[in-house]
């Protein structure tokens, strides 16, 4: 689609008169844009943040020992770090231990006779053997338990992937109820030209020519339809982006749009336009297709 | 497209033999719909270059018959062929390459009410692909030809139901097409208009356009010597009375 074909010449836009801004169709696009960008934003957004937590735990495992006292736990520190594949162990320090379970059993619920237990953070080397380094310690403190944290953000990621996934959808839905709204469009275009169409065939044009001036007109109200709603969905996520960058940088580790993420939300309203161009050229041709 | 090749390969066998006829009419019905045939067994052959009147009562099927030369309907049964070929069940992305080559007088006009007098003659021109500066000059000849030069730029609804009449006959004529067919042309002019259109129809005949004119008029055939005629009653060709000259050429009545 080039701007020559958008402008046409001036005897092409005389054939069908009606600016742009006009119809509804314009409207329409621009509602869609809209929402298909937030919804693609809170997709991609969704997205990033679910890579961030998979990434973030995807190597990192926790031991848990039920009596972390009597030496056990700085023999645990010792099995671990040589255990093959793993780099860092890091153990949580016992006062931090017992405050986190005093929170739970109240102020001195947590008497001198009960063990207090241990819990050590291991970090693995990307393709070192996990079940292996699990089953070694395992045998070397039995009772034990060797738990990857991906396994505990298990839920969350898979309620992050439905939310990806239902972004998508919600998009494709909206792209499709945009095409439907400019097939009614083009028909509504075609019954209110359908003389200039008849004179037109009757003297010889062809579906193609016909179906061009359909097509530039659907284009032209598309691509300000899109323009207006990108404007409003950049507007959009500009504020609602501000707001809540500090807290999403400090959150994900990162900004929740990359920029190829703003990449794909600009070719959202090309998309949309290049559909809504598309979608008409079908509709009339397939009209046209019913007449002799 | 393999209709398309079909109907090349078809155009390709026909080419080699004498055209001595524009159009051939064989054994033609057409009904709307699943109503009775509103016209039944056509048989009749229209030379090249020829003139003929199409006459017959209101209802008689004149416009239908007009549609069917003009390539706006496919016959119900029969064949009919056009410039030599047979187009009965062309594809319908060759009609245009032929409907170019005729030219078409509605009787309801079918101006395109937002464009100039201008615009509407100059359709043809721009969408067989002549420029604005190759259509120009032609356009503007043959508004002066039809007396309307100095209303270019109005649009129909400006217009006065002669004047429309007027710039439907310069868009049918101004690609010089090989056949006009006009539906009453002269219903809504004066005498003198009426004369000189018929005068345009003449000069058109002279330089190769075959013309088919339905009318009534009766006057208007009287005016042109050596036209023939087609009566239609009822959907079927009648013989040609008494008072009336030249029967189209191979016209039968059933």
């Amino acid at each position: 689609m080039n701007a020559a074909f958008l402008a046409g010449t001036e005897a092409e836009r005389r054939l069908l008169p009606g600016g742009t801004l006009r119809g509804p169709t314009p409207y329409v696009i621009a509602i869609m844009t809209f929402a298909m960008m937030i919804v693609a934003a809170a997709g991609l957004a969704l997205a990033n943040a679910a890579g961030v937590v998979a990434g973030a735990v995807e190597h990192r495992y926790v031991l848990q020992l039920p009596d972390g006292g009597g030496g056990k736990l700085e023999a645990a520190l010792r099995t671990s770090r040589s255990a093959p594949g793993v780099t860092n162990v890091e153990a949580v320090p016992e006062d931090e231990m017992r405050s986190t379970l005093e929170k739970w059993l109240g102020p001195g619920g947590l008497g001198n006779d009960l063990p207090v237990p241990a819990l050590l953070h291991l970090e693995l080397a990307p393709g070192a053997d996990a079940g292996r380094v699990g089953a070694m310690l395992s045998r070397a403190m039995p009772g034990s338990r060797f738990i990857a944290e991906q396994a505990t953000v298990q839920p969350l990621l898979g309620s992050l992937r439905a939310l990806r996934w239902l972004a998508v959808t919600l998009v494709l839905l909206m792209a499709a109820a945009t095409s439907a709204a400019v097939v009614l469009a083009a028909r509504g275009a075609l019954d209110t030209h359908r003389s200039t169409i008849e004179v037109m065939h009757g003297i010889g044009a062809t579906d193609q020519q016909v179906a061009l001036l359909f097509q530039r007109k659907i284009a032209l109200d598309a691509m300000v339809g899109a323009l207006i709603g990108g404007v409003l969905a950049a507007a959009a996520l500009l504020v609602i982006g501000g707001g809540g960058l500090a807290m999403a940088n400090e959150l994900a580790g990162g900004p929740p749009l990359r920029g190829s993420d703003f990449l794909l939300l600009a070719l959202l309203p090309v998309a949309a336009v290049a559909l809504a161009t598309l979608v008409a050229r079908f509709a009339v041709l397939g009209a046209l297709h019913k007449v002799v | 497209m393999a209709r398309r090749r079909a109907h090349a390969k078809s155009c390709r066998t026909r080419r080699g033999g004498p055209l001595s006829a524009i159009v051939e009419f064989d054994s033609v019905g057409l009904r709307y719909g699943t109503g009775a045939e509103v016209l039944r067994d056509l048989d009749f052959r229209l030379a090249k270059g020829g003139f003929y009147f199409l006459t017959g009562p209101s209802g008689a099927g004149k416009t239908s018959l007009l549609q069917l030369l003009y390539l706006a309907r496919r016959p119900t049964r029969g064949r009919i062929q056009l410039f030599g070929q047979d187009l009965t069940d062309a594809p319908r992305d060759v009609l245009p390459d032929y409907r170019r080559r005729i030219g078409v007088v509605f009787q309801d006009f079918r101006l395109i009410r937002h464009l100039s007098a201008f615009d509407n003659v100059a359709l043809p021109l721009r969408i067989s692909g002549k420029s604005d500066a190759e259509l120009e000059g032609p356009v503007r000849e043959m508004l002066a030809w039809v007396g309307l030069a100095d209303r270019a730029s109005a649009r129909p609804p400006t217009l006065s139901g002669g004047e429309q009449q007027r710039v439907a006959i310069a868009r049918a004529v101004i690609s010089q097409p090989e056949l006009l067919v006009a539906d009453e042309p002269t219903g809504n002019v004066d005498a003198e208009m009426a004369a000189r259109l018929l005068h345009l129809f003449t000069a058109l005949n002279r330089l190769g356009t075959t013309i088919v004119v339905a009318t009534h008029d009766v006057g208007l055939i009287a005016r042109t010597p050596g036209a023939q005629l087609i009566r239609l009653e009822k959907g079927s060709l009648t013989d040609p009375t008494g008072s009336l000259r030249n029967p189209p050429m191979g016209a039968q009545a059933r």
